[in-house]
């Protein structure tokens, strides 16, 4: 949780222009380059938490199923930039972001559930 | 068990009296089976506790096959950790009937997670039963990481396409659909341009009076789209067969018993003989429902049907497993 909050923050600072000295947040981007800042994705209750997850490119995104039943973490696009492998009850799933762009993705064994990570 | 509504026949086509305002029937009986009876081309439903109570011809009709569902195997979950066992005890009612079904159909979700070991289990347990052949039909959980490959080595050597087929017993035609392939970001169940053009072309030189009883896992009715449980194209598939005088469509996926009556079409909906789930929007997602351990067996089940030549009636009867 801790990590994701920082990267929220981190994203605030960059979108508004708030923040220390620009060679701090320099310093930021560069050792999130290095080693990838991870953000969690919860899978509950069949739905993906948060469905909207805004990132900064680099980041490295993590599912995990807390469900009693399977899921799957597939992206619609073709070919398909990320899939899982069926993940069971307590599985992890995860995923570096390298590239901005927008990447909705879903459940293939249950279509309902969609989400999207936007990379900025 | 008399005089409890999980008990009763839901629909009985015979007798004109019955609302058939395309209503839908939700029951509470959660988690029988049924036992289906065809009589004439009306399918009727039993539960198959019932059956004691009823003469071996009215629960037998002409021809009489069990539909199982859901079997799930490999869930090992608060919701249910024994579905070894639970598969059993519905083989141990199959096998407890006055007369031998003439078949089985498992509609789908035979394993949890695809694996080998998952399918062997239920093989073993299912070979326990009288009725020696099984029709299948893959649900999503079948064909998980491989498209379905394994399934169709398994189970759908004869079959086309993902898997679908049909087949003839006794005068009614028998069509087994995959409705679990491909499916898209935000939608429902899928059949596909290729399916549909193959049950065009089947029931193409049937005569109209030809009973027909349509299988698959995923409803072919819209149940509740929010969560996924209808087929995007069962429209089409249904217009192929308007011109036929009776279709019975069983399907499994949403482990509790639904029917509704639409025109010349009954739909029905199977228990899981493993857990039950939430009655539609009932919850805030359709996972396993949890009920007190002895409780279970009587939210599971199989379904037995019946039909009987020539007189025009077809009947699905219910079951729980207590």
């Amino acid at each position: 949780m801790r990590r994701s909050v920082s990267i929220a923050v981190l994203t605030v600072a960059l979108a508004t222009g708030v923040g220390t000295i620009t060679g701090g947040q320099k310093n930021i981007l560069a050792s999130a380059q290095e080693k990838p800042a991870t953000v969690e994705v919860k899978i509950d209750n069949f739905s993906f938490g948060p469905a909207t997850l805004t990132v900064p490119v680099g980041t490295s995104v993590t599912w995990t199923n807390r469900d009693d039943i399977p899921h799957t973490v597939v992206s619609t696009d073709d070919p398909k930039s990320f899939k899982s492998k069926v993940l069971d009850t307590d599985e992890k799933f995860s995923f570096t972001f390298s590239k901005a762009g927008t990447y909705p993705y879903f459940c293939s064994i249950h279509p309902k559930m969609t989400g999207k990570v936007i990379v900025q | 068990m008399a005089g409890k509504l999980k008990d009763e026949i839901l629909y009985d086509h015979n007798h004109d009296g019955i609302d058939r305002r395309g209503f839908l029937k939700c029951m509470a009986w959660a988690g029988t089976g049924a036992l289906c009876v065809m009589s004439g081309g009306v399918l009727k439903s039993y539960s198959l506790s019932r059956l004691p109570e009823m003469s071996s011809k009215e629960a037998m009709g002409e021809l009489s096959f069990v539909q199982i569902s859901d079997s799930h195997m490999g869930f090992n979950k608060p919701a249910n950790p024994d579905v070894a066992g639970t598969l059993k005890a519905a083989v141990d009612k199959i096998n407890a009937l006055s007369a031998v079904p003439e078949f089985m159909l498992h509609t789908g979700d035979i394993s949890h997670l695809s694996k080998p070991e998952e399918f062997d289990t239920v093989d073993q347990i299912l070979k326990g039963a009288k009725p020696k052949d099984v029709f299948y039909v893959p649900g999503e959980h079948d064909v998980l990481n491989d498209d379905g490959k394994q399934f169709l080595e398994r189970y759908g050597k004869a079959s086309k396409g993902a898997g679908w087929y049909s087949f003839d017993k006794k005068g009614a035609h028998f069509i087994g659909l995959v409705n679990v392939m491909n499916l898209k970001a935000g939608g429902l169940g899928t059949l596909g341009h290729e399916q549909l053009e193959w049950l065009e072309d089947d029931v193409k030189h049937l005569k109209h009076s030809t009973p027909i009883v349509v299988f698959a896992h995923i409803p072919l009715w819209s149940v509740y789209p929010e969560w996924g449980w209808g087929t995007e194209d069962s429209a089409q598939a249904l217009a192929y067969l308007k011109k036929f005088g009776s279709v019975t469509v069983l399907n499994g996926h949403i482990h509790q018993v639904m029917q509704k009556v639409e025109g010349n079409v009954t739909f029905h909906t199977a228990c899981s003989t493993a857990f039950p789930q939430p009655q539609p929007g009932k919850a805030d997602s359709p996972g396993p429902m949890k009920v007190p351990a002895e409780q279970l067996k009587s939210v599971l089940g199989i379904t037995d049907v019946n039909y009987v030549q020539g007189q025009h009636a077809l009947a699905v009867v219910d079951s729980t497993l207590a």
